[in-house]
């Protein structure tokens, strides 16, 4: 199942559908890195929304993803976890340490506008 | 009395998708919340995952059960893999022996209302864990 990944300006926005693999995540890791080369990306947004379980692959794969992303100068959001999806989360005890989250997209895109106004 | 039985092979990350939305499906059917039945789901996505990664192929039956008074879901993950040497160790919140977060088994434990695991060293391992409805 393929990602979808939005250009929009200096954002690039990744959709997860609801049932992706762990070949599919690996492949998002990758093309989101290449991508935000390409375009010279300030940031990249991960919304979430539809995915129904985030388990310690997913996790990592994200933080992973958000950590690459940092290393080229840009931020991760990721935006839409769902309540329930979240309670899941924090049983098995995973933490998205050192990545930024928001409610949903407009959040996201609303807490990049502010970041990008301040620090240029 | 058990109400339906579903036996997922596990052999590829595709069937951990298949195997935690045929789990989420049954928690639905027997009236789980939809957040009990995520919780659900996550704990399939561990144990699916493990047998992946540590016995390549195995398989995890769902369960409906009805107890004298409630109703709940069994979840076994079996494989026939290399076992796990030291369950206590397995066990504990960020033990790994492949450099992952090591949060699968605990975290299923956390999940699940009951858990037990049984493995042999050569001979494989089966991790059954049960959930009752609220
Ligand atoms: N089905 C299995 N077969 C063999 N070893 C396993 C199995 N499941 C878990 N293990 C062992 O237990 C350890 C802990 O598992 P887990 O808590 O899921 O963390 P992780 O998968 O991140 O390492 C694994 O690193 C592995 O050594
Ligand atoms: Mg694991």
């Amino acid at each position: 199942m393929e990602v979808p990944i939005l250009k929009q300006g200096a954002v690039l926005i990744a959709t997860f559908q609801a049932a992706l693999s762990d070949a599919d995540l690996n492949q998002l890791r990758m093309g989101l890195v290449q991508q935000v080369v390409k375009f010279r990306s300030r940031a990249v947004i991960v919304d979430v929304t539809a995915m129904d379980v985030m388990d310690s692959f997913a996790s990592r794969t994200l933080r992973e993803i958000a950590h690459m992303i940092r290393l080229r100068g840009a931020e991760t959001v990721i935006v839409g976890i769902q309540p329930e999806v979240a309670f899941a989360m924090v049983q098995l005890g995973l933490t998205l340490e050192g990545v930024a989250t928001a409610l949903d997209l407009e959040e996201g895109l609303a807490y990049l506008n502010e970041k990008f106004k301040t620090t240029s | 009395m058990s109400v339906g039985e579903i036996r997922v092979a596990i052999n590829s990350d595709q069937d951990i998708v298949s195997a935690r939305q045929k789990g989420r499906a049954m928690a639905s059917e027997l009236g789980f919340s939809s957040g009990d039945a995520t919780l659900i789901a996550t704990a399939i996505s561990e144990l699916a995952r493990n047998i992946v990664s540590y016995a390549r192929k195995g398989q995890i039956t769902l369960k409906g059960v009805h107890g004298s008074s409630r109703v709940g879901i069994v979840v076994i993950a079996s494989d026939d893999g290399p076992g796990i040497l030291d369950i206590r160790q397995a066990l504990r919140d960020g033990f790994s022996t492949s450099g992952s977060l090591g949060l699968g088994l605990p975290g299923v434990r956390r999940l699940m209302d009951e858990f037990e695991i049984d493995s042999q060293p050569g001979r494989g391992t089966i991790v059954a864990v049960k959930k009752w409805r609220q």
